[in-house]
């Protein structure tokens, strides 16, 4: 286990050396974006299983904040701009305090449903604030000055590699902790852990407000990366719906496993989407992976591989 | 301006109806299997379709074609339940959200196959032939598709409380393990609600689609709308359904009138956040401890 | 000298008192009994003194300190540990793990892993429970009254004054009944004070040392195992008279 994440992290380090090809590096970034979203949704709805399918409201805030402070500050293009994401991350995860505040009062699938309505709601905000936002005109990000088309695709696919490690070290640390396994506490008998003396309110909305503050600084950079964002594309159910889905298949509430679907599913969703050349036909073939993961791997990759391997050894014991 | 405030009322309580039929379905489904139904908004979308289809293809008024499209989509209910409901075993009510998420994407995928992205209405002559209200042109397919909805919901209602099979339903939603240990077989009862859940889904999607132009994307408008309703009023309660169903519609339908269309979703999703403050189990939910 | 005094506690659901102007103490170093027919308030109560429910009048005293209406968390950090009616654990986590989770630690120090001597002190809880073989097994795997060792352990993890213990006898059998019983009495002579809700007779008049009847909501009876026995009221209650 520890060679292997040694392994991919060197190879992920080094990644543009070896192939500086641009549309390789290109899926790098993106490869690298859901690796660290991924990561950060598995904090709080891994770990705690309250399920939010309403993280691309963050990922948009991310983007709309760093945009709109690059722009009021007036920061050229260029590497300063990156020195901006962590006040993103930390904007992020103060505004995601109110809303876990009430979101986090439902249960199981009233939670869900309200996580939902809280990412139309800055959906909404972001198309009807036209003086602030630009409205569904959008909003522009400085250009970088003097990157080369080749070399465009290296900061950013750095920045992304340090998102996600910084989003894999904290899921590490959490889990490794007394916070963590409070948090997987909650998730399997929430009045239970209260019974226990663990202060469930104050760690659920203290893992939602990092996971969003993680996502939010995610969101900053990919803004930064398409130059140019509006709501109905950066405040996405897809992208939503997608990181969950990578915890999904590599096992949520691990530490590994949102890296491994991540790992799996983005190069997979950029080559589908390349393949089936229509939006509509990558939507249903989308769907079919989707339903295939859910139906036949519900625990994920790695608790089924564990399991498996675990039943394998008793076998050998036995024998 | 009061005038136009009692039309916006008027026609919000004449859509409320609609919603409150296409709600119910939803929380039906949800109170009776424990499921969260994402793919409800595309479901109802494939119900405007069809109709769409028989009224492109064979002239058949929507209204009159649901007597083909209603047992059509009960049937593709009880297919989709058995296919992607029944397998879901661990942690139900948080993969089922996952996987009727994939359901809807996979319906707005086939619909666009086969229809393309433009939007699309249906057109039908009352349409637009309406009446006035305090100086507010309403049109008649609003009452038409509110005295329909009114109906099919009597009649729901009537299924629940007269019959025998209305009874295990009702068994079934509040307690499931107990429903089958008197004898209840709860998985014919979840696939047949599920069923007419679609059936309601078909209802929906004729007024849905004769009073707004749609394309295979619309279903995430939708969904919003029905999920905020199911929660305000109380997951798995039909009559809170359909009292925030008309709620949600004539707050929306006035704020458009006295502020702006642009806000009027808005104000609604702002009602629900600071209903919940109060009470996060909703309007007529129970607030029971849900184990995992 | 009473450890936990609970006077005129109060709770209503709707029109159904669940309990009603109910009084009553639990002494120090004791093992107090709570016995009642089905629909008493047993639990209520238990849920009442936890936190878990808010009571609509009255006063819970715990070391002399008031801790009416303090959220379950605090309730516990204060010394009171409490089980429930079904065995229930963390069926993700270990053996282990569901012993560490009940560990209080303030502040940063909650970002560390589990400490040495916290993780000896629950290695040693699963020996003295014998459960240390399955130390690293998910605990959903365990069979039910292993679930009702690990649950008591769980609880002793925090090292509470005082424990209450829903059914700890509910559907074991009677080899592990003893078990439980050789465990309860031998923390209890280690300083842990016990309240038990229990239906099975033998196990509470064998085992307590004081026990409290409650029916419809208070309590009519109290006294040691003989003196409630003997009590005409009681068997009234019992027989629905």
């Amino acid at each position: 286990m520890r060679i292997a994440a040694g392994v991919l992290g060197a190879a992920a380090l080094l990644l543009p050396v070896l192939s500086p090809d641009p549309s390789f590096l290109n899926i790098g970034v993106f490869t690298l974006m859901y690796v660290g979203l991924a990561t950060a949704w598995n904090i709080s709805g891994g770990y705690t299983g309250y399920v939010s399918l309403g993280h691309a409201g963050f990922f948009g805030l991310g983007a709309y904040t760093l945009g709109l402070m690059l722009g009021h500050l007036r920061v050229p293009g260029g590497y300063a701009p990156f020195l901006v994401v962590p006040v993103v991350g930390l904007v992020t995860a103060a505004l995601a305090l109110p809303v876990g505040w009430i979101a986090l009062r439902t249960r199981a699938a009233t939670f869900v449903i309200v996580t939902i309505a809280f990412m139309f709601m800055l959906q909404i905000l972001a198309t009807n604030l036209r003086p602030v936002t630009g409205g569904s005109q959008g909003l522009g990000f400085p250009v970088p000055q003097g990157w080369s088309p080749a070399f465009v695709d290296v900061p950013f696919y750095y920045a992304m590699l340090a998102l996600a490690l910084l989003a894999l070290a904290i899921s590490w640390a959490l889990r490794r902790s007394q916070i963590g396994l409070g948090l997987l506490a909650i998730r399997d008998d929430e009045d239970r852990a209260l019974a226990h003396g663990v202060p469930t309110w104050a760690l659920k909305i203290g893992a939602f407000a990092v996971s969003a503050g993680l996502v939010g600084m995610i969101g900053g950079v990919y803004g930064y990366y398409v130059t140019y964002v509006y709501p109905q594309f950066v405040i996405d159910p897809l992208i939503g719906i997608s990181m969950v889905l990578m915890a999904f298949l590599g096992g949520a509430g691990t530490i590994a496993g949102p890296v491994l679907g991540a790992l799996l599913l983005e190069p997979a969703q950029l080559e589908l989407a390349y393949f089936a050349g229509s939006a509509r036909l990558y939507l249903v073939l989308y769907a079919a992976v989707f339903l295939a993961v859910m139906l036949l791997l519900p625990r994920g990759i790695i608790p089924s591989l564990a399991a498996r391997i675990e039943s394998w050894q008793a076998a050998a014991r036995r024998a | 301006m009061s005038g136009l405030v009692v039309g916006a009322a008027m026609l919000g309580v004449l859509t409320g109806g609609v919603y409150a039929l296409m709600a119910s379905g939803l929380t039906l489904i949800f109170g009776v299997m424990r499921i969260i139904n994402v793919g409800h908004g595309a479901l109802v979308v494939l119900g405007a379709y069809l109709s769409f289809a028989l009224l492109r293809g064979l002239h058949i008024d929507p209204f009159l074609g649901l007597a083909v499209t209603m047992p059509a989509m009960f049937a593709i209910g009880l297919v989709l339940e058995l296919l992607f409901i029944r397998p879901l075993r661990t942690d139900r009510e948080a993969l089922s959200v996952l996987v009727t998420y994939a359901l809807a994407l996979g319906i707005e995928g086939v619909l666009g196959y086969l229809f393309s992205s433009d939007f699309q209405q249906l057109r039908v002559w009352y349409q637009t032939a309406s009446f006035a209200v305090g100086g507010f042109g309403v049109a008649y397919v609003y009452v038409f598709g509110f005295l329909l909805s009114i109906a099919v919901l009597a009649a729901l209602g009537a299924l629940l409380y007269a019959t025998t099979f209305g009874a295990s339903i009702r068994a079934t939603m509040l307690n499931r393990s107990a429903a089958q240990l008197i004898g209840i077989d709860v998985e014919r009862v979840s696939a047949i609600t599920f069923g007419i859940g679609m059936a309601t889904a078909a209802v929906g999607g004729v007024v849905f689609g004769i009073t707004n132009a749609f394309n295979p994307g619309s279903h995430y408008d939708l969904i919003s709308r029905l999920l905020t309703i199911i929660v305000l009023g109380g997951l798995g309660s039909l009559k809170g359904a359909i009292v925030a169903a008309v709620l949600m519609l004539v707050i929306e339908d006035v704020t458009a009138v006295v502020v702006s269309p642009t806000w009027a979703a808005f104000t609604f999703f702002a009602l629900l956040v600071l209903i919940l403050i109060t009470r996060p189990q909703g309007l007529y939910g129970l607030r029971a401890r849900e184990g995992t | 000298m009473s450890l936990l005094e609970v006077s005129d506690l109060a709770k209503r659901f709707g029109g159904v008192v669940a309990v009603d102007s109910c009084s009553l103490t639990v002494a120090v170093d004791s093992i107090t009994g709570l016995i009642g027919p089905n629909g008493s308030g047993k639990t209520t109560l238990f849920d009442l003194v936890t936190g878990f429910l808010q009571p609509d009048a009255g006063r819970v005293t715990f070391q002399s300190t008031a801790i009416t209406g303090l959220p379950p968390d605090r309730v516990h950090r204060l010394g009171i540990g409490r089980t429930f009616q079904l065995a229930r654990v963390f069926p993700r986590l270990t053996v282990l793990e569901n012993l560490l989770v009940p560990v209080h630690r303030r502040g940063l120090a909650a970002l560390l892993p589990g400490a040495g001597s916290e993780a000896r002190h629950a290695r040693a809880m699963l020996e003295f429970l014998g459960l240390a073989e399955l130390a690293g097994e998910p605990a959903g795997r365990l069979s039910y009254g292993q679930r009702k060792l690990l649950e008591l352990g769980a609880v002793m993890m925090s090292r509470p004054r005082l424990v209450l213990l829903d059914e700890p006898a509910g559907g074991v059998n009677p080899g592990l009944l003893e078990r439980i019983a050789a465990s309860i009495r031998e923390l209890n002579a280690q300083g842990v004070t016990f309240l038990i809700v229990e239906h099975n007779m033998g196990f509470v008049m064998d085992l307590c040392d004081a026990v409290v009847v409650m029916d419809r909501g208070r309590p009519i009876a109290s006294g040691s195992p003989a003196q409630v026995r003997a009590n005409p009221a009681v068997l009234n209650a019992y027989l629905g008279a």
